[in-house]
C-alpha cells in the first residue's frame, strides 16, 4: 500500500483534501439544504432493484397484469356488444321516430291514415322532419309455383329505400309511377327462399294473397347480424297494399284506409326530440284529442330510447364483470404490498447504509414508492397489451365483437397505478422510518 | 489548530421500557484536523453510543457537538442526513456494500444522494477514490468477487468520495484476518498522512496502535485520553487535546498497555 503515491493521485484527480475542502465549503446550514438525490436517480435505483430480482418482480406484477388484462378485455367485449346492438338498430335507418296506432282511444284499432302522413310531411307542420315514410304492414302468404312463404308484406313509398338504408341487389325500387301497379321488391332473405341464392328474380311473377305481382327487384342483405323486415319481407306500393292486401279502415277518420306505421326521420340526432314533440302535437290536433292530457291514440317510439334500453342491460353486465376484474386488481395490489414489506425487511441493512451515507427519509420513501409504482404501472401496461390482444383475437375469431375504448384503457392503467401507490405507501413509510443504527445492526 | 470535532458534556439517555439507561454521562473532547484517533472501551461503555453521536446517526440528550463548524445537536433529520453525506465518511465492520452493484457503483452511491454531481464527474471521482485505496483494477468487480480486505477498501473509497471532514470507522478490521487488517490499517495510515482526519472505534489494541491518540470510554465517561508512543504527529495531537480530561496526560505512555489492561 505504501507504493501508492496518494499526493500524485489526489492532485491529478483533483480530489480536494479535507482540510482544503473544509475551508472551501466552510460549513453553512444553507449549503446543507441544497442538492439531494434527483428523481431520475431515484427511478434508476428503483429500476435496478427490480431488475436484480426479475422472477420475483414478474410474479409480483402478475396480479396486476391479470387484473388489468381482464378489465380491458371485459370492457372491450362489453363495448363491442353495445356497439353491435346500436348497429343493428341503426341498420334500419338513423334518427328515426316510429309512429304506431295504440292507446285507450284507439283500443289497438287503426288510427293512422295516409292524410296523417301527408300532414307530417308538410314542413309547416313538422319543420324538423327530414323525411316521412307511410307504411302498411300485414302478414300473409307469398307463393311461387309450389314454394310458399309466410312473411310480412309492407306497403311502401319510394322514400322507404333510402330512409331504411337499403340498397338494390337486382332491378330497381318502387317509384311514384308504380303506386297502382302490382309490382313487388323482395327482401334478400325472401328472394333467397323463393328463388335460391344468387338468382336474379326480376321479371318473375309471384302470388301474394292470391294476386299476381311482378318482381321488379330485390334488396341487398343488411348483414348477418341484423335481422330486419327488409331482409325477410317483401315490399309493394303503399296504394296497392292498402287497396288489396291490408285493407284496414279508420272509422274515426271518416273510414279512410289505415296505415300501420308512419316513420319520421329527423334531420339529425339533436332534432329528434323536437320532431317527436311536433309530430305528437300535430297528431293530437288532427285526431281531435283534447289538450287536457288524455291518452294519445298513437305512440311515437324514439329509436334512441330503444338503443338506450337495450344497451343499458349490456352496460350493467359489463360493469359487474369489470368490478370483478377490478377486485382481482386490488388483490394484485395486496400482492405488491406483501412483497414490498418482505423486501423492506430483507433490505433493512441496505436501508440503514443508505441513510448512513446521506439518504433522507423522503429519499427512501420516494425510492420504495417508485418501486411500487413501477411494478403496478409496468404490470398495468403489460396487462393492457394482453387485454388488447384478447380483444383482437375475439374479433378475429368471431367469438365476440370487442371494442377497446380509450376510456377503458385510461381507467384500467390509472386504477393499476392508484393501486400501486396505495399499497406501496405503507412499505415505503416503514422503510423511511427505519432507525439507521438499528437497521445497520439488523442481521 | 481549529478543532474539526468539538464535543462538550455530551450525554445520551435511552428509554429501555420503563427504566432510563444512561449510555453516555457527559464527555468532552476536541479532535483537530488531521488527527488519527482511536476510541476504545469495553462493550456497554458507551463507545458505540459515542460513535453514533459522532456519526450524526443519533442526537444527544444533552451537550453540544460541533462538527466542522456545524452545531449538530440543533439539526433536524434531513439536515443530519446531509451532514452524514458531506461531512462524514462511514466505514463499517460489515463493509455494507450493495451486493448487486460493482465497486464503482458502490463508491458512486454517496454522490448520488449528494445530488448536483453530473454522471461523468461522479464516475471520475469514484474512480479516483478507488485508485487511492489501490483498487484501480477492481472497479467493475462485485463485492462477492473481492476479498474481505478489498471489500473494506471499497468501503473506504465510498467514504472518501464526498471529501468528508472526517472518516469514521466502526471496528473496520473486525471481520478481517490479520493480513487484511494490516492492509486496511495501512490505507488509513496513508490517508491520515495525506491530512485526512480519521476516527476509529475499536476494541482491538493492535488496531488502536495505528492511531496517534487513544480516547478510552468507560461507564459512559471519558476514562483516558492519551497520545500513542509511536505518534509521529504528536505536536498536532497535543495542540488539539482536551483540557477538562481528568486522566493523566502522559504522552510517552503507550496506550496499548492500558488497553490490554481493560480487555484482559
Amino acid at each position: 500500500m505504501s507504493t501508492i503515491d496518494l499526493g500524485e493521485l489526489t492532485k491529478r484527480r483533483q480530489i480536494a483534501q479535507p482540510q482544503e475542502a473544509g475551508l472551501e465549503e466552510q460549513s453553512s446550514l444553507e449549503d446543507l439544504e441544497t442538492g439531494g438525490i434527483s428523481i431520475f436517480e431515484s427511478i434508476g435505483l428503483a429500476w435496478s432493484t427490480l431488475m436484480a430480482n426479475k422472477v420475483r418482480t414478474v410474479l409480483t406484477a402478475l396480479g396486476v397484469i391479470i387484473g388489468v388484462a381482464s378489465v380491458v378485455a371485459l370492457l372491450a367485449i362489453g363495448n363491442g356488444s353495445q356497439a353491435e346492438i346500436t348497429d343493428q338498430i341503426t341498420a334500419n335507418g338513423a334518427n328515426l321516430l316510429t309512429v304506431r296506432a295504440s292507446g285507450a282511444a284507439g283500443g289497438g284499432n287503426a288510427t293512422l291514415t295516409t292524410d296523417d302522413a301527408v300532414a307530417i310531411a308538410d314542413v309547416l307542420n313538422v319543420p324538423d322532419a327530414a323525411a316521412v315514410s307511410a307504411e302498411s304492414q300485414s302478414i300473409t302468404t307469398v307463393v311461387l309455383g309450389s314454394t310458399s312463404e309466410t312473411t310480412i308484406v309492407i306497403g311502401v313509398t319510394p322514400v322507404y329505400l333510402t330512409m331504411h338504408n337499403n340498397q338494390m341487389q337486382y332491378g330497381s325500387f318502387i317509384t311514384d309511377d308504380d303506386s297502382k301497379s302490382n309490382v313487388v321488391v323482395l327482401g334478400s332473405q325472401a328472394a333467397k327462399n323463393l328463388f335460391g341464392d344468387g338468382v336474379d328474380p326480376t321479371g318473375q311473377i309471384i302470388r301474394i294473397k292470391g294476386i299476381n305481382f311482378t318482381v321488379i327487384g330485390s334488396l341487398k342483405a343488411k348483414g348477418s347480424s341484423s335481422q330486419t323486415f327488409d331482409d325477410s319481407g317483401v315490399l309493394i306500393p303503399l296504394g296497392v297494399a292498402q287497396a288489396k292486401i291490408s285493407g284496414g279502415r279508420v272509422q274515426s277518420a271518416g273510414n279512410k284506409t289505415a296505415l300501420s306505421t308512419i316513420v319520421v326521420q329527423a334531420a339529425n340526432k339533436d332534432t329528434i326530440l323536437q320532431a317527436k314533440a311536433e309530430v305528437e302535437g300535430l297528431l293530437r290536433s288532427r285526431h281531435d284529442l283534447p289538450a287536457d292530457g288524455s291518452a294519445d291514440d298513437f305512440t311515437v317510439a324514439n329509436q334512441e330510447d330503444l338503443i338506450n334500453t337495450l344497451t343499458a342491460t349490456t352496460r350493467t353486465m359489463t360493469i359487474y364483470l369489470a368490478v370483478i376484474a377490478a377486485i382481482s386488481l386490488i388483490v394484485g395490489g395486496i400482492g405488491i404490498m406483501n412483497i414490498m414489506l418482505v423486501s423492506v425487511r430483507e433490505r433493512t441493512r441496505e436501508i440503514g447504509l443508505r441513510k448512513a451515507i446521506g439518504a433522507r427519509e423522503r429519499d427512501i420513501l420516494t425510492q420504495f414508492l417508485i418501486e411500487a409504482l413501477m411494478l403496478s404501472t409496468t404490470g398495468g401496461l403489460i396487462g393492457l397489451g394482453i387485454g388488447v390482444l384478447i380483444a383482437v383475437v375475439a374479433n378475429e375469431t368471431g367469438q365476440a365483437r370487442a371494442l377497446v375504448s380509450t376510456d377503458s384503457v385510461l381507467l384500467a392503467v390509472g386504477f393499476a397505478m392508484a393501486v400501486g401507490l396505495f399499497f406501496g405507501i405503507e412499505p415505503a413509510r416503514r422503510a423511511a422510518k427505519l432507525d439507521p443504527i438499528d437497521a445497520l445492526r439488523y442481521e | 489548530m481549529e478543532p474539526i470535532i468539538s464535543v462538550r458534556n455530551l450525554a445520551k439517555t435511552y428509554l429501555m421500557g420503563e427504566s432510563e439507561v444512561q449510555a453516555l454521562r457527559g464527555v468532552s473532547f476536541d479532535i483537530s484536523k488531521g488527527e488519527f484517533v482511536a476510541i476504545m472501551g469495553p462493550s456497554g461503555s458507551g463507545k458505540s453510543t459515542l460513535m453514533n453521536l459522532l456519526g450524526c446517526l443519533d442526537t444527544p440528550t444533552e451537550g453540544e457537538y460541533m462538527l466542522d463548524g456545524l452545531p449538530v445537536e440543533q439539526l433536524d433529520s434531513d439536515l443530519l442526513s446531509a451532514v452524514r453525506n458531506r461531512k462524514i465518511g462511514f466505514i463499517f465492520q460489515q463493509f455494507n456494500l450493495l451486493a448487486r452493484g460493482t465497486a464503482l457503483e458502490n463508491v458512486e452511491l454517496p454522490l448520488i444522494y449528494k445530488g448536483n454531481v453530473k454522471r461523468a464527474e461522479r464516475r471520475e471521482r469514484a474512480e479516483a477514490a478507488l485508485e487511492i485505496v489501490g483498487l484501480a483494477d477492481r472497479m467493475e468487480h462485485r463485492p462477492r468477487e473481492l476479498s474481505g480486505g478489498q471489500q473494506q477498501r471499497v468501503a473506504i473509497a465510498r467514504a472518501l468520495v464526498t471529501q468528508p471532514a472526517i472518516l469514521l470507522a466502526d471496528e473496520p478490521t473486525g471481520n478481517l484476518d490479520s493480513h487484511s487488517s494490516e492492509e486496511v490499517m495501512q490505507v488509513f495510515e496513508d490517508l491520515n498522512e495525506q491530512g485526512i482526519t480519521v476516527v476509529l472505534v475499536t476494541h482491538e489494541p493492535d488496531v488502536a496502535l495505528h492511531a496517534h491518540r487513544v480516547i478510552t470510554v468507560r461507564d459512559g465517561l471519558l476514562a483516558s485520553d492519551k497520545t500513542n508512543g509511536n505518534d509521529r504527529r504528536r505536536a498536532t495531537v497535543n495542540g488539539g487535546r482536551m483540557a477538562d480530561d481528568g486522566a493523566a496526560q502522559q504522552g510517552d505512555d503507550p496506550t496499548n498497555k492500558e488497553a490490554e489492561h481493560v480487555y484482559n
